[in-house]
């Protein structure tokens, strides 16, 4: 028998291959480093996540069309491009804040520079997915890094229990993703999207009950890493156990990356559903957005107050996803750039009140650091005043292109919740703000950040408040994203 | 009836048996003992149906991986000699979600709701039998995601191994 096997365009997966490439070598170079430098493994890890993010951007001149390699089963749009830089950014700031914070903690081992590129390479696989076996395999090597970059810590019980639950719950939620896609298979013959898409169209199976039932599955399958009612149970117990840089990192990339895959699959794959996904969104939406603000109310943990507001958030993103337009794509692109500067702020800030024996984590830490630190606590206020989406700040612009959107679609019960919702998060935002400026500090030893924290702590804050202030570069940015993502409905 | 359909009807009712016998004896052990001969009952059903791959996938990481797993917990938990009784605490949500299932399969196979990808076994025996299909596809149009199998078994290992070997003190 005669194959000939075809070479695919690999040039296509050149930010892939060299993430790959990256991991391993970082696992090598590992090996010659002493015990007490292993921060160098980071700024090595580092400078690679830059060096893939320039090449990473290098496409994004050539791809005003979508193209596709490996058999279809790889597909590179702007819309992958946007979010791999959104995921690369995080990576990169996640880097900035361990590096300290790993010492302080005396966890020095290389690995974990190492599984977070594994990770971030699963996040970059997956909004590239254009089968469905690809974005499964995305998500497993993504979830696998994180289930152990969670559990890092092991001495401590709060990390292992954090981590074994995340687990636990990963690899049920997994089955259940992987049942759906196996449902869309038995009732299309295709796990590629376009195909299935295809399929669909010309057989009419708009109301077919296996593919109905797959919708929910796979909606419950990304759902835990959105952090989506009724999945959002993890969020809260895994954000505190979790060491604060990966909670940071948790609470921005795997979100995103499970909304790009949600958005290709539910956009591209079984578009022709839309009745029966925008009831299933409508009501997620409704219940996320208002659980995440008044669960948050009653935080006392910091961490956990920035947990459930991480679940509001996702309810918020989820508008854009509803409205199914370009302006909501646009919405959800600028909100996960947005999302990534201040909510790593936010935990940034947590960090940096991390020392011997104290946490930093409880809101009373933040008393009166207006006194002490006047600068730290404007940054802070810059951050909550971008979560509560408050103008001048990237936040407001965010949730101003999703309202938008769905408003242009006429949810406008919907709109009105969320606003309703926006009121109540004030208030818990409002909440550290008061701790830092209307409380008198407590006697605090000397913080010494590093200068990876603090250069990380500067960039989101600028970037919070400059895209706040100037949205236009994002924006647009944004703008060919959402054209090139929906041209292909019309 | 043929042989090949006498045979299928053999093992599935062997398999059926096998599996009663691992939900219903009181020691571990046993159980998995009985779970390797109901994978080895599947994997003669898949034999008969012209799945030879499957059949052995099916015996040397079922049969084999899996189960050696299970009792390698069963030795290290010293779960050997105890008699444990099932409490049946479940049964009623277990009885459902099986009902579930019953219903969806029927639903499935009587509603014609799959969709049926032709002449399998002709396309079969043209690239030369169930194997060489398999193997096809995996080189060729599934050959990404075979790719991104072996980085995701890489993290895993990874993983598994910072997790479980390195010793980290306060």
């Amino acid at each position: 028998m005669n194959v000939t096997v075809p070479m695919p365009n690999l040039s296509l997966v050149v930010p892939e291959i060299l993430m790959v490439i990256l991991a391993c070598g970082l696992l090598l170079v590992d090996l010659f480093i002493p015990k007490d430098r292993k921060r160098v493994v980071g700024y090595i890890a580092l400078a690679g996540v830059v060096v893939v993010g320039v090449v990473t951007a290098a496409f994004w001149g050539k791809m005003a069309q979508p193209a596709t390699t490996f058999s279809g089963t790889f597909v590179l749009d702007r819309f992958a491009l946007f979010f791999k830089e959104v995921f690369l950014f995080t990576t990169g700031i996640t880097i900035l804040i361990s590096l300290k914070y790993l010492e302080i903690e005396k966890v020095s081992l290389g690995e974990y520079y190492a599984l977070m590129l594994f990770c971030t390479l699963g996040m970059m696989i997956m909004v590239s997915g254009a089968d469905l076996i690809v974005i499964y395999l995305g998500i497993e090597t993504m979830a696998l890094s994180v289930y152990v970059l969670a559990g890092f810590m092991k001495f401590d019980h709060k990390c292992t229990e954090a981590a074994l639950k995340y687990f636990l719950l990963g690899v049920f939620i997994s089955g259940i993703l992987l049942y759906g896609i196996t449902l869309i298979y038995a009732a299309t013959g295709s796990t590629q999207l376009a195909q299935v898409a295809a399929v669909i169209k010309e057989k009419g199976l708009a109301k077919n009950p296996l593919l109905v039932l797959a919708m929910f599955m796979l909606a419950a399958g990304l759902g835990l890493e959105i952090a989506m009612a009724p999945f959002h149970f993890w969020a809260p117990d895994v954000y505190e156990g979790a060491p604060t840089p990966i909670t940071a990192f948790i609470s921005v990339a795997p979100k995103a990356a499970a909304f790009a895959a949600l958005v290709r699959i539910f956009y591209h794959g079984i578009q022709l559903l839309e009745p029966q996904w925008q009831i299933l969104l409508w009501i997620i939406c409704a219940v996320t957005m208002t659980i995440g603000n008044v669960t948050a109310l009653m935080q006392q943990n910091v961490k956990r107050m920035l947990a459930y507001s991480s679940v509001a958030h996702a309810g918020y993103i989820l508008l854009g996803v509803l409205a199914a337009n370009q302006v909501g794509v646009q919405g959800i692109a600028f909100y996960f750039f947005a999302y990534a500067f201040m909510n790593m702020g936010a935990f940034g800030l947590v960090i940096y009140l991390r020392r011997e024996n104290i946490v930093g984590d409880d809101i009373d830490d933040f008393k009166g650091l207006a006194q002490t630190h006047p600068l730290l606590a404007v940054i802070m206020v810059v951050f909550l005043l971008s979560l509560a989406g408050i103008p001048p700040t990237a936040g407001f612009v965010g949730k101003f292109l999703l309202f938008a959107a769905a408003i242009k679609a006429g949810f406008y019960w919907l709109v009105a919740l969320a606003a309703l919702n926006s009121v109540v998060a004030l208030f818990y935002y409002f909440r550290i703000a008061k701790a830092m400026y209307m409380q008198s500090p407590e006697p605090l030893p000397q913080l010494s950040p590093g200068r990876g924290l603090v250069l990380a702590l500067v960039v989101v804050g600028v970037f919070t408040l400059f895209f706040g202030i100037y949205p236009q570069p994002l924006m647009s940015l944004a703008k060919d994203t959402a054209h090139t993502f929906m041209m292909f409905l019309s | 009836m043929s042989w090949s359909q006498l045979f299928f009807y053999v093992f599935a009712v062997l398999a059926v048996i096998m599996s009663l016998m691992v939900v219903t004896r009181r020691k571990a052990i046993h159980s998995a003992i009985f779970l390797i001969l109901a994978f080895i009952c599947f994997a003669a059903t898949y034999i008969v149906m012209n799945a030879e791959l499957l059949a052995a996938i099916q015996v040397l990481v079922y049969a084999g991986g899996v189960v050696g797993l299970i009792i390698f917990v069963i030795m290290l938990v010293k779960a050997e000699e105890d008699e444990v009784r099932q409490t049946h605490g479940q049964w009623i949500i277990a009885a459902f979600i099986a009902l579930i299932l019953v219903v969806e399969v029927a639903f499935v196979f009587l509603g014609n709701l799959v969709q049926r990808t032709g002449n399998l076994a002709g396309k079969m025996a043209q690239a030369g039998g169930n194997t060489e299909a398999v193997g096809l596809v995996l080189y060729t149009k599934y050959l990404f995601p075979f790719e991104v199998a072996s980085v995701l078994l890489l993290a895993a290992m990874i993983g598994a191994i910072v997790l479980a070997k390195y010793k980290l003190e306060r």
